[in-house]
């Protein structure tokens, strides 16, 4: 197998490494979304699909080994891709040019995603691991009433919003350059996938954005 | 001539030797809008040599936008801030009177600088070497039609076909990846019979040579194609990756 750790470990292999898991992690966010947006209903309905959840454990332990494996490899080939892509230039331009020439969102990939990854830390932290391990809201299923008070804090709701806009401008670039890189760039068909990808990333922070601001300006952060 | 001239200043990269270190040098000209970028630079260099100075040293043979020899970062952009065309092929008439230009060399680790505005960008040549030709005998011209081509796709080899070497692409790229010029080299004969035979060893064997030679990874910040005096598209750069999978899928080089 010493030819497919080549292929994967090529410019062009790397790259598919990145597309396929960016792939698979917008696919993730389709359904944390849903499952999120759950909240506008209530505590009733929000509360029996986590404890729906809770009760295919076992399975949900499996995807969330999957996921963070996917998560590790997106990671760790975006560094290695941005350092080693950096060493290919050792002497920069004193006159920059790139912003006439591409868009800020195409650059930026590696600081998007970073600040992404510190987000994914704190939102880990403060979300998944009470809702696994506190016991008055694991056992007593008071999902919702977590939920409310971690959004109670102002700088964790702003933070919130910040990183998933971000998570936006990861995304604006990241949908389109993915099949670019399958090679799925085709003129009949790449315009829609590329206003596909604007209309997605755009939603998603939107619709993501929208749970902290709903709890702490109309919920009244009660 | 009795066009009103243009009054530039011009910081110009000067550097002795590959390990010595570079700055820019300051320049002031007064020169005709209808001159060109490369006759700009003649002018200064037949100033500098009456003064027994050394001349700025840059590349150029056709200037006529074919033949890929010269280019320039020029405001940070290579060949310019005009699209579609080669540094030789820039006029004066494009810059404002009291405008200060900056002029660089290509810069990228697969490109060491030789001197002042001159880099080697043989590492181009080694990777077209790896493969980027067809070795099966072709014969001599055949009658018209004998092998059939969709006009179509004769039209998009071409296009492909028309990259001139110029190495804008990697100048411009934020990571200096060739993958505009190999995609576009691979493409003109992955879409023709000819090219057929050699297909996969081709695109196996030039993205080898292209990740050895220290060019980056494609990021598809699509600045290459922005930059190339062909307009050489970004879809080449899509089919080269597919050549490339079905490569691997497909080929017997375990060894590659
Ligand atoms: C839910 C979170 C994320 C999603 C949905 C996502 C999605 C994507 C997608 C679809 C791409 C495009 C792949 C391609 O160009 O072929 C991409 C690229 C990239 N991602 Fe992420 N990503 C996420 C998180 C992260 C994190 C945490 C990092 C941390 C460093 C990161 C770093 C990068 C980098 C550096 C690139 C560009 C690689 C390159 O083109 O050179 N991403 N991402
Ligand atoms: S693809 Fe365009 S920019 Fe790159 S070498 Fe060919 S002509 Fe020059
Ligand atoms: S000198 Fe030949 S392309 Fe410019």
């Amino acid at each position: 197998m010493g030819w497919l750790s080549r292929a994967l470990n090529s410019s062009i292999g790397k790259k598919f490494v990145m597309a396929l898991t960016g792939i698979c992690l917008i696919l993730f966010l389709v359904i944390h979304l849903i499952n999120n947006l759950t909240l506008f209903a209530g505590p009733e309905l929000f509360n029996s699909v986590v404890k729906g959840l809770d009760g295919i454990k076992p399975l949900i332990r499996v995807i969330e080994v999957i996921l963070a494996l996917i998560f590790i490899f997106h990671i760790y080939e975006g560094v290695r891709l941005w350092w080693e892509n950096k060493k290919a230039r050792p002497v920069n331009y004193t006159v920059n040019g790139s912003s006439k020439n591409s868009d800020i969102f195409s650059r930026t990939m590696i600081w998007t995603g970073s600040i992404v990854f510190i987000f994914l830390v704190i939102h880990l932290r403060t979300l998944w691991v009470t809702f696994n391990f506190d016991p008055t809201v694991h056992e007593g299923h008071r999902y919702y009433d977590a939920v409310v008070s971690a959004f109670q804090s102002p700088v964790y709701s702003l933070f919130y919003v910040v990183a998933v806009v971000i998570l936006g401008f990861h995304l604006n670039h990241g949908f389109q350059s993915a099949f670019q890189t399958f090679g799925w760039n085709h003129k009949k068909y790449f315009p829609f996938i590329q206003k596909l990808g604007m209309i997605y990333s755009t939603l998603t922070a939107l619709a993501f954005a929208s749970i902290p601001i709903y709890f702490l300006f109309f919920f009244g952060g009660k | 001539m009795n066009e009103k001239k243009i009054n530039l200043t011009l910081k110009i990269w000067r550097q002795v030797s590959p390990k010595s270190p570079g700055n820019f040098s300051e320049y002031k000209i007064a020169v005709s809008p209808d001159s060109s970028f490369l006759e700009m630079l003649d002018e200064i260099n037949n100033d500098l040599e009456s003064r027994s100075l050394e001349p700025i040293a840059f590349e150029s043979d056709c200037r006529e936008g074919i033949c890929g020899t010269c280019g320039l970062v020029i405001n940070g952009e290579p060949h310019g801030p005009l699209r579609k065309i080669a540094t030789c092929q820039l006029h004066m008439r494009n810059f404002k009177d009291g405008d200060t230009i900056y002029v660089e060399p290509f810069r990228a680790k697969a490109f060491p600088l030789v001197k002042d505005l001159i880099v080697d960008r043989s590492a181009m040549d080694r990777i077209m070497e790896a493969g980027g030709f067809i070795s099966v005998n072709t014969g001599s011209i055949p009658d018209a039609n004998a092998i059939q081509v969709p006009k179509d796709i004769a039209s998009e080899a071409m296009d492909a076909a028309s990259c001139i070497g110029c190495g804008a692409c990697v100048a411009s790229c934020k990571n200096a990846s060739a993958m505009l010029f190999v995609s576009a080299k691979v493409s003109q004969f992955a879409l023709l019979p000819q090219g057929q035979t050699e297909r996969y060893n081709r695109v196996e064997a030039m993205v080898k040579k292209m990740d050895e030679l220290g060019f980056g990874a494609c990021s598809n910040t699509y600045a290459c194609e922005a930059e190339c005096p062909k307009g050489i598209s970004v879809k080449n750069i899509a089919r080269m990756n597919r050549e490339y999978f079905m490569a691997k899928v497909k080929s017997d080089n375990v060894e590659v």
